[in-house]
């Protein structure tokens, strides 16, 4: 039984100089089958291993990951979390998601510091505008809280920012969703790790996938470094490798893996509370608890596995967020890194049975993997343990670049891909 | 108070005392202190308060590793948060405020923290804080995020100006210590072009100060290929050997001077690197080792040699190498007694012993320092024995009194840039260090980086290093003599000593000072299985400050190889990221300001435009005349004059920042015929044709004409949006699938200038001022092309219509196009003539049910828009093949229909189509409105939409909802033509 | 900062170009005989791999020509440039797992 966290628990392990706390999860040797293994130990493959155990009364479940938890874009992302997404099926997906979100610590019993700061999108233009407006309309009618602010209210809000009228991008307007904001990106990783280790999932780190075991056209175990390990199901969530996975497998991916840049400034007192995007210039920053910027870019425009961030990146980026915030120039970047998404022809992720049957593959998040991991992993489960997607997943199939059923979300991120 | 100013040596000058003040009091220093140098000098030995627990900080360094003694360095918009006073050059008049405190440095109420220190264990924060409701964490952060976060950034804007350099060359030396300037010299002897780059405000490492580095920079300095570029820190390397570096041109004065950046950003691109960055040191950890007066032993060195300044009073040494002895022998020639020597180890070789004969210091062998002594400053220290298996023992404790205390734990070599470049880091046993890996790119490292740390070698390293990477380039090196430095007897190969504590040792023993995370706070990550290097950094945030481990790292590493029972390689190591040191944001963003931030396209009539009070409007990087109004017109009211003035007589608006691509050769007809979904194979000889382009997945990409000059060129206009996506993907198409084309594009948009003439009188206007067309209705038909000119300027004349009234698109060399503009709005003053911005050109083609970027967003299809009729059935083109499949021709896709308001009020851009019975909360969208529009033409307020079932529900009513502002307007479905249906205006 | 080798102007800075995918893909001679599925494999099925790629990339600030590189997409080292229509050189790339 793993013991609950509580200010109460901490108190009492004071007193016992910390020499009683329990590992945060089992690090367990693989069993020789499952009833489902999780191939990714990333916030998505921990939280469908969590949902999958806690919801569908699974018993047999084991978490492979070839590195160590939320080492890949879980660890790397800029945290920032909404839901205004433009089409119903995205909004609808992401606004699930927020609502867990805003139950995590609790149900986790892990405190993932879930901020609901608000999350600001400028408009620069007059077509940010109506796009804008459309996309927070179309909010309002799927219920998800979206307000407009026009130029002096977003000064009113983030007092930092220059509104750079007549500029060359004056600030003409934003969406404003109160209930976004940031999270703490590795407790999103510990926290489901520590509660699918309490309902009794392995989680098996440093354990690299080589391959499927697949007769019959059925998926039956997976090939790791570790050995082979059977199982019934199979669900694929390794992001920027899904390509690589999908290979193993034997079928291909309409996804592109290319590296997100990201960096934090040296940590400053309190000096912007809300989440500003700009999807104009490309650039997005927050402010972490411990005091840093944490500050985004685009995209890079090809392929790329290496998880690093590149000169000309962090400049164009850092001239787009100076000219928002002017006084930020005379900060210092401490720390800048790449993390590696899989992006989808038309921005929305793949959540979807594959080619080969009991195979699952849940990728393509692009630059909104985070956000949407709650949902993420509870969709996931569902569609795993049903052996068909659930209503709110039902449109991200694989098959939707066949049919043309695309669910176009270019320009949704604040960075378009 | 315990640091003082020696009564002579040290680089400083003490014909030029400097004032300066910390905390609002004054001092003085000299030309050549740092800011940390100078408070020593001066006594003060509290310098800022830790993260977590506002513990009292002093110095711990004398560069950049320094993880204590952060300041707010200025004020105002100056004003610079977390500067490590140790790499602060003196200015006079310099002011310095402490951080992190309140309300004083000496008295921080925040301090209590340590009381509830016991609870402050890592991550204790994902323990707590989750009640009693789900949003009392927004409760808890604001107080967590008012105590987190070092110092206070300024709210002013930057007044400084920051530069970009872009430089080449053969050889990239960093770091200018002695392996520096020799692999610098080396180089430069080739001829090779050398830039030697060192973080320091002088050149020279190590041998600052000395003869034969003055003469070896003195010969360095007088070569053309070679650039010494001091106070520039080379912080990332990057791929294909590009570095970047930031130059602090004027940080060690108060203000840059006039015209002069801060700071200058390097682009370095290299053949070759050689990495001479040099090592820092480690401390040993111990009970309270935080208190001010502990510091690393070369540190200790560098304020007496450097800036003639005795770190204390009572000096004790801990060391576990021989290179502590290098900072006694420094204070023993300095007069600056040394009581008591503590080493690790049970025999020191003779050297070392000579030292420490020498400085009259008790030596005690075979013991370690097991806890520091004091309240906010050290008193002294208590020493146990040592047993290298054990441990430090239990026990019996001797206390010496001391006001400070070099540590000494080994070296640290500065591996970031080649870990950034290269493989993994390799662990080096007897050296207890990570050096650097194996390059994969062209770089090679010398002197203490890789572990040498022997003057001598580190001199012959360096030849070599420069040599080879000479070499490398082709280029033919000289030999050079080095100076002439005798191998030292000193031992740098430490006893592997990283705890000293004894099992129940006494006092908190930090790992990381700046973040707080201490030995137990390791042990508990362990404990809780947090034990990969990326999960302990991560949980206990050891290296994650601002000094980003640069002491710790290693120490960290070795304590978690403790608990795991493994060795430290076996436990990992990070891969070091960019940047080394912290880097403005200001110097990365460089010159791209305000109108340099992106370009500006301005068409030929811009400033004609501008003069004559057209409001500007960005599209992509243009800038568009929006509307011209007149006195104190709103957007909507000068729309509308204008949009009338063109139905009524005629107006003319600048249509330049239209793509306009030259399409020439043999196949450009079959070309065309393939890009576009309606057929160009048959088009005569001028005339004009509209054409729709789709992507290859078969939706919408973007619309245009498309003109024939003659049997092999056309032009071709593209959407301004598009215009650059449009000639990649024609290149593209040439290049990748059909080669054997013999089709030729250019982009002609900067070469044409372009305007729209379009009303009733547009025919008599252009009549009048074109010199040799005959512009009637038979010379010059609907979509017909004609070259000619107006007043001696050739332009081109077609006959297309957007407005749906009788209309040209006047083209001409954008050279002309202002004084094409000019005479042409001349001719039509007798008609009333008005010139007319994209509000008026978006009302007349929403008015006749035009199409435009709203509804070409990408997602919609030729038969979404009802322009089915456009896809050819008789040919393949691009898009063609899967404009069929069922997402494409789904009936429940959204269709383009027009709406009128029904009770006049305005449709607003952004507004969702609900049924009028709909009660349910949120009603169901069945649809958006796209474009809207008052239009003068019909006299109330219209739009065009994409709806479910569209057509069939024309006649309709429906509410176009706006729940942002809790709007609803009813509305009517009609045809999206809503003007002139029958198209009889423009064909007069 | 990738430095490019344009086979037409030699040596220049990565923001000089645009990537422009998987190279080799070829499009289908016969349209008409192509299954939706067929359609969508050549439209968006890319080969998305860690190691060796053959792509294509053009001189978009210089010459405006196109050209293929294989790159690796781990250490983004270009491991050859060569024309259009050509079929790569050969070539030892690292694998990775």
């Amino acid at each position: 039984m793993t013991p609950r966290y509580s200010v109460f628990s901490l108190l009492r392990n004071a007193l016992s100089y910390h020499e009683n706390w329990q590992q945060a999860w089992r690090s367990p040797e693989p069993k020789a089958r499952y009833d489902v293994i999780i191939v990714g130990g990333g916030g998505h493959g921990l939280a469908t291993a969590y949902y999958l155990a806690k919801l569908h009364g699974i018993k047999s479940i084991a978490v492979v990951e070839r590195g160590w938890l939320g080492g890949g874009n879980t660890g790397r992302n800029t945290t920032i979390v909404r839901s205004n997404y433009l089409w119903d099926q995205s909004a609808a997906l992401y606004e699930h998601a927020m609502k867990l979100w805003e139950g995590l610590s609790q149900d986790l019993n892990y405190n993932v510091m879930f901020s609901q700061r608000g999350v600001l999108n400028l408009a620069h233009n007059q077509h940010d505008l109506r796009e804008t407006l459309r996309r927070v309309n179309a909010n309002r009618l799927n219920g998800i809280d979206s307000e407009f602010l026009n130029a002096q209210q977003v000064k009113e809000m983030v007092p930092i920012i220059d509104l750079r009228e007549g500029g060359r991008y004056p600030v003409l307007g934003a969406s404003l969703q109160r209930r976004g904001g940031t999270a703490r990106h590795d407790a999103v990783a510990w926290g489901y790790a520590r509660g699918a280790d309490a309902l009794g999932v392995d989680i098996i780190q440093e354990c690299a996938v080589n391959g499927f075991r697949i007769e019959n056209g059925k998926v039956t175990g997976v090939e790791t470094s570790k050995g082979l390990i059977e199982a019934d199901k199979v669900g694929v969530v390794t992001a920027g490798h899904s390509s690589v996975m999908a290979n193993m497998a034997g079928f291909r991916l309409p996804v592109q893996s290319v590296p997100l840049q990201a960096l934090v400034s040296e940590p400053v007192k309190p000096i912007i509370d809300t989440v500003v995007m700009s999807g104009a210039v490309h650039a997005y920053v927050s402010q972490s608890d411990k005091g840093e910027l944490v500050i985004g870019a685009g995209v890079d425009g090809y392929i790329g596995y290496g998880q690093r961030g590149s000169m000309q990146v962090t400049e164009e980026t850092l001239a787009a967020i100076c000219e928002l915030f002017p006084l930020f120039r005379r900060m210092r970047m401490l720390r800048q890194w790449g993390g590696i998404v899989d992006v989808c022809p038309d921005a929305s992720p793949i959540l979807s049975k594959t080619p080969v049957q009991n195979l699952y593959l849940n990728c393509g998040w692009g630059t909104g993997g985070f956000k949407a991991t709650p949902g993420s992993g509870w969709a996931f489960a569902h569609t795993i343990a049903k052996d068909e997607p659930h209503e709110l997943n039902a449109a991200f199939t694989l098959d939707r670049f066949r049919t043309g059923f695309l669910i176009d979300e270019h320009g949704a991120a604040a960075v378009a891909h | 108070m315990s640091g003082y100013r020696l009564s002579s040596g040290g680089q400083i000058d003490r014909a030029r005392p400097l004032s300066f003040a910390f905390d609002g009091k004054r001092y003085q220093g000299y030309a050549g202190d740092t800011l940390a140098s100078a408070l020593l000098a001066n006594g003060v030995d509290l310098f800022g308060r830790s993260f977590k627990y506002h513990r009292p900080r002093g110095l711990f360094s004398a560069g950049v590793e320094e993880p204590n003694a952060l300041v707010t360095l200025r004020s105002g918009a100056r004003a610079e948060p977390n500067t490590r006073a140790t790499v602060v050059e003196l200015y006079d008049g310099l002011e310095a405020s402490s951080q992190n405190r309140w309300p004083s440095l000496a008295f921080d109420v925040m301090a209590m923290n340590q009381l509830a220190g016991p609870l402050f264990s890592a991550g204790f924060y994902y323990k707590t804080f989750m009640g009693p409701t789900r949003k009392a964490w927004m409760l808890y952060e604001y107080f967590i995020r008012k105590a987190a976060g070092l110092g206070a950034g300024t709210l002013l804007p930057d007044p400084d100006r920051y530069e970009e350099m872009n430089a080449f060359c053969d050889v990239l030396v960093v770091g200018a210590g002695p392996a520096g300037l020799m692999a610098a010299t080396a180089a430069a002897s080739s001829g090779a072009r050398v830039i030697l780059a060192d973080e320091q405000s002088a050149l020279g490492g190590n041998l600052r100060g000395s003869a034969s580095a003055q003469e070896n920079l003195a010969g360095l300095a007088a070569l053309d290929n070679v650039t010494l570029l001091a106070r520039t820190t080379v912080y990332g390397y990057y791929d294909d050997n590009t570095l970047g570096a930031v130059e602090r041109v004027a940080d060690h004065v108060a203000a840059p001077a006039e015209g002069q950046p801060r700071e200058r950003h390097w682009t370095i691109r290299a053949k070759q690197v050689v990495l001479a960055t040099g090592a820092i040191e480690r401390p040993i950890i111990f009970g309270d080792n935080d208190k001010p007066g502990v510091m690393l032993a070369d540190a200790g060195r560098l304020y007496v040699e450097r800036h003639g300044v005795a770190p204390g009073r009572r000096v004790a040494v801990f060391a576990n190498n021989d290179g502590a002895y290098r900072s006694v022998a420094a204070l023993t020639t300095a007069g600056v007694a040394v009581s008591a020597i503590v080493d690790a180890r049970r025999e020191i070789g003779a050297e070392a012993q000579a030292i420490a004969a020498a400085s009259g210091a008790e030596l005690l062998l075979g013991q370690v320092v097991t806890r520091a002594l004091g309240g906010q400053r050290l008193s002294g220290i208590e020493v146990a024995a040592f047993d290298p298996v054990q441990g430090a023992r239990d026990g019996a404790q001797r206390q010496i009194s001391a006001d400070c205390l070099l540590v000494s734990g080994g070296w640290t070599p500065t591996i970031h840039l080649a870990s950034q470049a290269g493989g993994p880091a390799r662990w080096d046993d007897s050296l207890t260090a990570f050096l650097p890996g194996e390059a994969s790119q062209p770089w090679r490292a010398a002197g203490a980086c890789q572990g040498t740390l022997d003057s001598a070698a580190c001199f012959a390293e360096g030849a070599q290093a420069g040599a080879e990477a000479a070499r490398a380039c082709g280029l033919s090196p000289n030999p050079v003599s080095l100076p002439g430095a005798k191998t030292e007897p000193l031992a740098d190969v430490p006893l592997p000593v990283w705890d000293a504590r004894p099992p129940h040792g006494k006092g908190k023993a930090f790992v990381d000072l700046q973040h707080d995370v201490t030995a137990s706070d390791i042990s508990l990550a362990h404990r809780e299985g947090f034990r990969s290097v990326e999960h302990l950094k991560r949980y206990t945030t050891l290296g994650m400050a601002t000094d980003q481990g640069k002491t710790s790292n290693v120490t960290g590493l070795a304590l978690m190889a403790r608990e795991r029972k493994l060795s430290i390689p076996e436990v990992g190591t990070t891969r070091f990221r960019p940047p080394y040191t912290p880097v403005s944001l200001g110097a990365l963003a460089g010159q791209a300001r305000g109108s340099h931030f992106r370009p500006t396209r301005r068409t030929a009539m811009h400033d004609w435009h501008v003069e004559n009070g057209a409001e500007m409007q960005a599209a992509g990087l243009w800038l568009r005349p929006r509307i011209y109004a007149q006195g104190s017109e709103t957007v909507e009211q000068a729309y509308s004059r204008e949009a009338r003035q063109v139905r009524a007589s005629v107006g003319m608006v600048d249509v330049s920042t239209l793509g306009k691509i030259d399409v020439q050769g043999l196949d450009a007809a079959e070309f065309l015929n393939r890009v576009y979904s309606n057929g160009f194979l048959k088009l005569p000889e001028g005339k004009a044709r509209y054409g729709l382009m789709l992507r290859e997945d078969g939706f919408l990409w973007d619309d245009g004409t498309t003109w024939r000059l003659s049997e092999t060129q056309f032009l071709m206009t593209t959407t301004t949006a598009n215009a650059a996506p449009v000639l990649s993907q024609l290149e593209f198409l040439l290049a990748a699938v059909w080669p054997e084309l013999k089709v030729a594009v250019t982009s002609v948009t900067e070469q044409w200038a372009g305007m729209a003439v379009s009303g009733p009188k547009s025919r008599e206007v252009l009549a009048s001022v074109l010199d040799d067309l005959d512009m009637s209705n038979e010379a010059l038909p609907f979509m017909g092309v004609r070259k000619g000119h107006l007043n001696g300027l050739p332009v081109l004349v077609a006959r297309l219509s957007f407005s749906g009234e009788l209309a040209y698109e006047v083209y001409c060399g954008a050279h002309h196009g202002e004084a094409v503009w000019s005479r042409i709005l001349e001719a039509g003053k007798p008609f009333g003539m008005i010139p007319y911005g994209v509000e008026a050109l978006g009302t007349l083609r929403i008015e006749k049910g035009h199409v435009a970027g709203p509804e070409l967003d990408g997602r919609t299809t030729a038969e979404d828009l009802g322009l089915a009729g456009m896809t050819s059935r008789k040919k393949h083109y691009i898009g063609s093949s899967m404009l069929k499949r069922e997402g494409l021709t789904d009936p429940a896709r959204l269709k383009l229909v027009g709406f009128v308001s029904a009770d006049g009020g305005k449709i607003r851009a952004g507004a969702h189509l609900v049924a009028a019975n709909d009660t349910s909360s949120p009603p169901r969208s069945l649809g958006h409105i796209t474009s809207t529009t008052y239009s003068p033409a019909l006299e109330k307020y219209i739009a065009l939409g994409l709806l479910e079932d569209g057509p069939e529900r024309v006649g309709e009513k429906l509410v176009a909802t706006y729940p942002l502002k809790n709007i609803d307007v009813d509305v009517e479905v009609v045809s999206s033509h809503f003007f002139d249906p029958e198209g009889s205006r423009m064909h007069v | 900062m990738l430095q490019i080798t344009c086979p037409h102007c030699g040596a220049r800075a990565e923001s000089e170009f645009h990537n422009g995918g998987e190279a080799h893909i070829e499009r289908p001679k016969d349209p008409a005989a192509l299954t939706d599925a067929e359609w969508a494999e050549f439209v968006f099925l890319r080969d998305n791999p860690k190691g060796l790629l053959l792509e294509r990339w053009n001189h978009t600030q210089g010459c405006r020509r196109w050209f293929n590189v294989a790159r690796d997409t781990v250490t983004y080292e270009i491991l050859a440039v060569y024309p259009m229509g050509s079929q790569p050189p050969a070539l030892d790339p690292r694998r990775y797992v």
